[in-house]
């Protein structure tokens, strides 16, 4: 009324009777003629069901979004699920595929290491070589993790023995310790010389977790500790989920055939299991009396009841310990989930891809065990794995090791390591180890490469201090090999030391061939010796000093007449004085480090060392104190050039003496050294060469003018130096 | 293998283009030549030495021609004569071009020619030092990759098949391109 202006709204009563209802009111001010407001019109109507209406379509409108928003989400939700699937196996592809060529760069890298490299050169190799490294492991803990969870992992029941496998891990994570630590490893007694199980698995576990608690660990030591326990109670548990274990198969290989007791075919989640009435009574006879009487002995001594048996179960337990940095107790959960770290500190600091105890502990799990862990940060950490191993009885007793044990064999394993419990790497006491053990393996692994590591000197890897006793050639070559094998597979703590393994039958009969066409090779490089002699007259040794440049100085004595020496490859082959007799004596006579180099190279490959001076005076005296077959004599050289270099000596020739020279200021040479031929016999005329840069005729004029006996016109080549040795040296 | 193949095409043609724009000749074939077991590095080191060298030259003979009281010209000769000598022994040829060049100039004792010819001198010997080194990285490279295969397939034998005629045709295209095999029997 006082705007003077239409309103409307709605109000909403409360009713006794109808509930609540809403009216729409609309007012209006009424207007005489004059423009007053005089009154107002008011109208109402009842718009309640139009509300409700209109709320519930708010309402339903609100539904269909949350609905369509979840739509959205669980669609998307379905194709990530999707994609990772697809990725996961992508991934699983791809790591297999990527894994080959990395492993044949990694492999070439380290054989690269053993070359001669300059410090730069090294360093980028070194991070080459880490990297790579660091990459197969990733890509190898993956490939196990996918296959672990998409559940295509099949568990092998192979017989093995324990105190080997410990051993063999152990040696193998001292021969790649960088740090001064103390390995351990202590098999009691109780433990059986042989078990059955997933060997390679169980090695993997042990490789991870020992090199994990190397990694964390800076002083101190670091310790394997097996021992037999009585099945434990989680082992009662669970008998009826096999989940764990349902979707594993055993593949029993080595089983004898007469088995009675049907558990050994069943999964491993049933082994554990007491079914109570499930099974047959032997059998169940069997585990409880094994339960009841806690194997301090279960190797052989078998009670009656179970003579019929040709199997039984131990539980063995393995410790892990170290003096390391620790763990922090709030970081035990997640300890053993895929890609967590203590910290991300941690993984910067210590690197690692967080899958390794992921991986053990699957894998423990799905052998039937379980995996533990206590430590004190600061102090120490031990990882504790127990599981149950098959032990076969008929076979126990047996000491001859058996061909199913194709990985055990080529250690070449005495009665005595199948039997020793205690073993202790000390660091620094790791040469005499590896050169016995490694020797069987030398020429299996990596055999092929025989040529090409013989072709290089090796003088990386230091820091794995082997020393090795180099008294003749041929020792000295199985330790080159030894080197570089032993470090290539040290370098290999993969979780897959298979590869190194099954190699070895294979390769059994490669080490007799590698050993031919090594042979082959050393006759291959004499005949190129041979070949090479063009010009001169010279015996097969003294070609073998020349072609075969070894890096100690002092064992030239020794090589010569041993044509079968590793060719090593130096370029400092600047011996100025010839260790032979008849071979013909040159010197070069020119100032240019390059026109040296290019001159020497060639000459070389022609087969002759060659002495080198650098301008006119040294190249009289040269000739003053020694005796040479011919001389290569540049003409512009500074000091002193050739044409008149030339012309002293060809003074001396005729003379006799060298006046001449010491006209020019040259010294004589004192009567008591060891000058040329005795004063009787007139000197004999030397061929000497000149190598002019323009060898147009002036210069040939004056070069013959001079004393010269013919010309080689720069720039040196290869075909100039071979037809000017055949003229002078036929 | 593809990749392998690639590279050793690249080095190849690297390596002709090299020979086809001037910048080395014969010579620098010879000098491939003389790469065996015993010296796989020889024309690298050499290289090396020449480039050390030049730039001393180069350096010396910029500081000859700047030297307001007088250029000896008799020095800067000599630098040439030097530079004529090493270029012409590893075989790069536009260098010593220049340093021909060169020499006339500065026996006419012409200090703008010889400027001139000293820029030459250092854009021809910049050209060479990147094209050497681009061609030893490929080398290296190609050669790693080589031997890296052999290995590889030799030890996995049964992975895919991988010829030994393959690895002849290889080795044969290394050769051809003057490059030099590592024994790996």
């Amino acid at each position: 009324m006082d705007k003077g202006l239409p309103a409307k709204r709605e109000i909403t009563f409360e009713t006794e009777l109808f509930g609540s209802k809403t009216f729409l009111i609309y007012v209006e001010p009424v207007f005489s003629k004059a423009g007053e407001t005089i009154g107002i019109n008011y109208m109402g109507m009842d718009i309640t069901d139009q509300v409700r209406k209109r709320e519930r379509m708010i309402k339903i409108r609100e539904e269909i979004a949350v609905q369509k928003a979840k739509e959205t989400e669980l669609n998307r939700t379905i194709h990530i699920t999707e994609e990772t699937m697809r990725a996961k196996q992508m991934l699983a592809t791809m790591s297999h595929e990527i894994r080959s060529p990395l492993s044949g760069v990694v492999s070439m890298a380290e054989i690269l290491a053993t070359t001669k490299l300059d410090r730069e050169q090294r360093q980028l190799l070194d991070v080459m070589i880490s990297s790579g490294d660091l990459v197969l492991q990733l890509i190898n803990d993956i490939l196990d993790l996918s296959k672990v969870e998409s559940g295509v992992m099949k568990l092998e029941a192979t017989k093995f023995r324990p105190r080997e496998v410990v051993k063999h891990v152990l040696q193998t994570a001292a021969a790649s310790l960088r740090k001064i630590l103390t390995l351990e490893g202590n098999v009691a007694d109780d433990v059986p010389i042989e078990v059955i199980g997933d060997v390679l698995r169980i090695r993997q576990i042990l490789t991870n977790l020992i090199s994990n608690a190397i990694k964390f660990t800076h002083e101190g030591k670091v310790g394997v500790k097996l021992y037999v326990v009585p099945e434990p109670p989680f082992a009662k548990e669970g008998s009826q989920n096999g989940s764990a274990g349902s979707t594993a198969n055993q593949s029993t290989t080595n089983v004898p055939k007469e088995e009675t007791c049907t558990s050994t075919s069943q999964t491993s989640s049933d082994q554990r299991g007491f079914h109570g009435k499930k099974h047959e009574g032997s059998c169940q006879d069997s585990s409880r009396s094994e339960r009841g009487t806690p194997v301090t002995n279960g190797t052989i001594d078998v009670t009656e009841e179970q003579a019929e048996l040709p199997e039984t179960t131990v539980w063995i337990r393995c410790d892990v310990y170290d003096t390391g940095i620790g763990i922090p107790e709030n970081a035990l959960p997640t300890l053993f989930k895929k890609y967590m770290q203590v910290s991300a500190d941690h993984a910067r600091k210590y690197g690692g891809t967080g899958l390794g105890l992921a991986i053990c502990k699957q894998l423990v799990e799905l052998m039937g065990g379980r995996l533990t862990v206590s430590s004190q940060v600061h102090c120490g950490s031990t990882f504790t794995f127990i599981l149950p191993y098959k032990v076969s009885l008929s076979c126990d007793r047996s000491d001859d090791a058996d061909d199913d044990l194709s990985d055990m064999d080529d250690h070449g394993a005495t009665d005595d390591d199948a039997t020793a419990g205690f073993f202790q790497f000390q660091p620094r006491t790791l040469g005499s180890l590896f050169s016995s053990n490694g020797s069987s393996r030398t020429q299996n692994l990596l055999a092929h490469n025989i040529g090409y590591v013989n072709s290089h000197k090796i003088n990386g890897f230091s820091e794995n201090c082997y020393s090795f006793p180099t008294s003749n050639g041929q020792t000295k070559e199985m330790d080159l090999f030894e080197d570089a094998c032993s470090v290539a597979e040290a370098l290999e703590i993969s979780p897959e030391p298979e590869s190194s393994f099954s190699h070895s039958p294979d390769h059994d009969n490669e080490s007799a061939i590698c050993r031919d066409e090594h042979h082959h090779n050393v006759v291959n490089a004499e005949n190129k010796v041979s070949t090479r002699d063009v010009s001169s007259c010279s015996e097969t040794s003294r070609e073998v000093d020349v072609k075969v440049k070894i890096t100690e100085p002092q064992l030239p004595a020794e090589r010569q007449g041993r044509s079968d020496s590793g060719f090593q490859s130096t370029l400092n082959s600047s011996r100025e004085a010839s260790n032979s007799i008849s071979k013909p004596k040159i010197l070069l006579v020119e100032d240019n480090k390059i026109n040296v180099m290019v001159t020497r190279s060639m000459m070389k490959q022609l087969g002759h060392t060659i002495d080198v001076v650098s301008n006119g005076v040294e190249a009289v005296r040269a000739i003053q104190y020694h005796s040479y077959d011919l001389v290569l004599m540049d003409v512009c050289m500074p000091v002193m050039d050739g044409l008149q270099t030339t012309r002293l000596i060809r003074s001396f020739e005729e003379t006799g003496n060298w006046d001449e020279a010491a006209k020019a200021g040259i010294e004589k040479p004192s009567p008591s050294s060891d000058s040329l031929q005795p004063d009787c016999t007139p000197p004999r005329r030397i061929p000497i060469i000149a190598m002019t840069a323009n060898a147009l005729s002036e210069s040939a004029d004056e070069c013959s003018a001079n004393g010269m006996d013919s010309f080689i016109s720069k720039p040196v080549t290869f075909q100039k130096l071979k037809e000017c040795l055949e003229q002078y040296f036929p | 293998m593809d990749f392998v193949n690639q590279l050793q095409r690249k080095f190849i043609d690297y390596s002709s283009s090299l020979h086809r724009e001037g910048i080395v000749d014969d010579q620098f074939t010879q000098l491939r030549k003389l790469e065996d077991e015993n010296s796989p590095h020889f024309v690298m080191e050499v290289a090396s030495l020449f480039f050390e060298d030049c730039e001393k030259l180069i350096n010396n003979m910029a500081i000859a021609l700047e030297q307001k009281q007088g250029v000896d010209f008799k020095q800067i000769e000599e630098c040439i004569h030097q530079l004529k000598g090493s270029s012409s022994s590893i075989g790069a040829m536009r260098v010593k071009n220049a340093c021909i060049a060169f020499r006339s100039f500065s026996g006419a004792q012409n200090r703008e020619g010889c400027l001139r010819c000293l820029q030459q001198l250092s854009h021809e010997y910049s050209l060479l030092k990147n094209k050497l080194q681009t061609l030893f990285r490929v080398s290296v490279a190609s050669r790693c990759l080589y031997v890296c295969l052999v290995i590889f397939c030799r030890e996995n034998e049964h992975a895919e098949p991988f010829p030994d005629v393959l690895v002849f045709q290889l080795e044969k295209q290394i050769v051809a391109a003057g490059g030099s095999i590592p024994r790996v029997h």
